[in-house]
């Protein structure tokens, strides 16, 4: 029965996208079942998680065939980890979405769409077959372009266009990379692959194939020179949208590259000069880029890319201290960046626009939740003890073991431009003199709003909260997990033992 | 849209007959070429054909229900099929489960007729539903 364990959150959540099809049309069933659906998702994740904090990876054959022949599905530490944070932030943005998402919007079928967005995010942390990672990734970007597009607003539309080209472009080279990698190696299950490409006497061949698994993931993730889809498009979906979408999306990619270039194409110094270099420059773009915009979520958008550059840098380092550092970041990040993105949203509600210059006097107005939102504003920044602050250290740690010193300096770099970006928007917001703002008619201000409809906005908002506290205050137990996926990713040989042990 | 009589007229008989083949095709599927997805798609090719000699009105008449309805029955199907190795034998997702003895006229019936079935469902319920929503917004 417990293999069976492995899979259970991808059954639960087909089961709820095809529940909430039956009732298309009825949006308050939606609504509530949507939520349900994710609080049950919530609770097998942590049963999952605690079941393989226990038992070690576990592995299950799907139809039953054989390792490297049928599709496996794995769970290690690293993947049940990012399981519960997808339900965490699932949770959140499900509760988010009742209140902030227009009627017209979940008319369309949003509900079932999101939550075949989760199935594919589910979906491509647990497999261990490169092709099936690719058919995730397929669910998730076409889950993705029904979101980013649904509504059907100009401003909407013109940045799915771009969202859509460069995702279309990204999947295809990675469908590429596996066809050329299928024909080196003639497997596609990832465990099995990571003994076939160590023999291959090619190392040339080997080397391409793995720039251009970096380029179809460096698209998703959005790092140095590929990013311009992202900023271009990820302020214009409803904000629930962009909150699921900043929170985890970007962070697949990551989660892909990590798990190829731990397992597959280990520690080649050509490769990690590689990711070394775009990482120190998609931390100093991004960053830069943040400082210019005006738009709220453009700057988290920017912020996106820019913190992307702490995981590559990790992965970069190619160190258990560093690998644990990058761990313990993507933890932080899926949890704060989700929560970013809900609060550009009720400021929107609050004052009808999201620019900064714009907006001031919230705090005066309304002191208890600008206390709330200041939590996972300044944990993005890592004022010590917020969660922000772990990880770089660890990061910062293994740059000097690896006398990297530019990457340090990059880190630390970056991290400043956050501290500046983030005082400067509480300085903006929160703090400045309030400006009468022109009210908009038929808008659904928060002032005007009943009590029960502010807490779908509020409690999202202090549920990630509360996580991103405890990331900040529990440190040595996040610390502790994270080590252990450091170990587990550097140690590779444990995880392709589970999977082809399996044989007999 | 201005139709001859001849298409109306052949349209009413292509209808059942097409449908019988989209089965048939459905049918043979697992070892021959076919299946559910080309099944589904001769399935709705009978419908469109329909409209076009009928117009759409007539053809949702007959349809009963809206064909987007058809992707959640489908996708139910499909799903149960895959999950009854789970559910009853214990066995990982999507194992093949096949009866002892040969039904008359279908041979051996699976777990992967049952998969087929809601791909026939859901394909049918997709093409439908885009054709139908272009055709009335032209």
């Amino acid at each position: 029965m417990n293999e069976q364990l492995i899979l259970y959150p991808l059954f639960l959540q087909m089961a709820i996208s095809i529940i909430l099809m039956f009732g298309w049309a009825r949006i308050k069933f939606q609504k509530v079942f949507s939520v349900f659906g994710s609080i049950v998702s919530l609770g097998l994740a942590i049963i999952l998680f605690s079941y393989i904090w226990n038992n070690g990876t576990q592995t299950i054959q799907a139809g039953n065939w054989e390792a490297p022949f049928g599709i496996t599905f794995v769970a290690d530490m690293l993947s049940v980890t990012l399981v519960l944070l997808t339900a965490i932030s699932g949770l959140a943005v499900s509760i988010f979405s009742g209140a902030s998402v227009l009627k017209d919007r979940l008319r369309f079928g949003y509900f079932p769409i999101f939550h075949f967005l989760l199935l594919g995010l589910n979906g491509a942390f647990l497999t261990g077959d490169i092709f099936n990672l690719y058919v995730w990734f397929e669910i998730i970007i076409i889950s993705s372009f029904v979101l980013i597009t649904i509504g059907g607003e100009k401003a909407q539309l013109e940045g799915a266009v771009k969202y859509f080209t460069l995702n279309i472009l990204a999947s295809m080279i990675f469908l590429t990379a596996i066809a050329v990698l299928y024909g080196i190696t003639g497997s596609l299950n990832m465990a099995d692959l990571a003994g076939q490409i160590a023999e291959v006497e090619n190392r040339g061949l080997v080397q391409i194939t793995a720039l251009l698994f970096l380029i179809g993931f460096g698209i998703k993730a959005g790092v140095f020179p590929l990013y311009f889809w992202l900023p271009a498009s990820y302020h214009t979906p409803p904000f629930a949208v962009s909150a699921i979408f900043g929170g985890l999306l970007t962070k697949v990619g990551v989660y892909a590259l990590i798990r190829v270039f731990t397992l597959i194409f280990v520690d080649d110094p050509f490769l990690n000069n590689i990711i070394m270099i775009i990482a120190i420059l998609t931390l100093i773009s991004g960053g830069i880029g943040a400082l210019v915009q005006n738009n709220m979520r453009k700057v988290f958008s920017y912020l996106i890319i820019c913190h992307i550059g702490y995981m590559i840098a990790g992965l970069g380092m190619f160190t258990e201290m560093a690998i644990a550092g990058a761990i313990f970041y993507l933890i932080h990040d899926i949890i704060v960046k989700t929560n970013l993105f809900m609060i550009s949203g009720v400021v929107y509600r609050i004052k009808g626009t999201n620019s900064m210059r714009d907006l001031g006097g919230i705090y005066a107005k309304w002191p208890k939740i600008s206390l709330l939102l200041f939590i996972p504003l300044f944990s993005l920044v890592g004022i010590p003890p917020l969660s922000g602050f772990w990880p770089k250290i660890n990061l910062i740690k293994a740059g000097f073991t690896n006398e990297s010193y530019i990457t340090v300096g990059a880190i630390i770099f970056a991290s400043f431009i956050t501290l500046v970006i983030i005082a400067k928007m509480w300085a903006e917001v929160f703090w400045k003199e309030d400006k009468e703002l022109p009210l908009r008619s038929n808008f659904g201000y928060f002032s005007k709003m009943t009590s029960a409809k502010r807490m779908q906005f509020v409690v999202p908002v202090a549920l990630l909260s509360i996580v991103s506290l405890y990331i900040g205050f529990g440190a040595e137990h996040i610390q502790e997990l994270s080590a252990r996926i450091a170990d587990e990713l550097v140690n590779s040989q444990g995880y392709i033992d589970a999977v082809l042990k399996s044989k007999n | 849209m201005r139709t001859t009589i001849i298409l109306k007229t052949a349209s009413n008989y292509l209808l059942p007959v097409l449908l019988v083949f989209s089965i048939f095709i459905l049918l043979r599927g697992h070892y021959l070429p076919g299946g559910g997805f080309v099944g589904g798609l001769i399935a709705s090719i009978a419908f469109i054909l329909h409209s076009f000699a009928n117009g759409l009105n007539k053809t949702k008449e007959l349809l009963i229900m809206h064909p987007g309805f058809l992707l959640p029955i489908g996708l139910a199907i499909s799903f149960m099929s895959g999950l009854a190795p789970v559910v009853l034998f214990d066995l990982p997702f999507m194992t093949g489960l096949w009866s002892h003895d040969p039904v008359a006229i279908l041979g051996s019936v699976g777990s992967a007729l049952f998969f087929d079935i809601g791909v026939y469902l859901v394909v049918t319920g997709v093409t439908l539903t885009i054709i139908f929503t272009i055709s009335e917004s032209a």
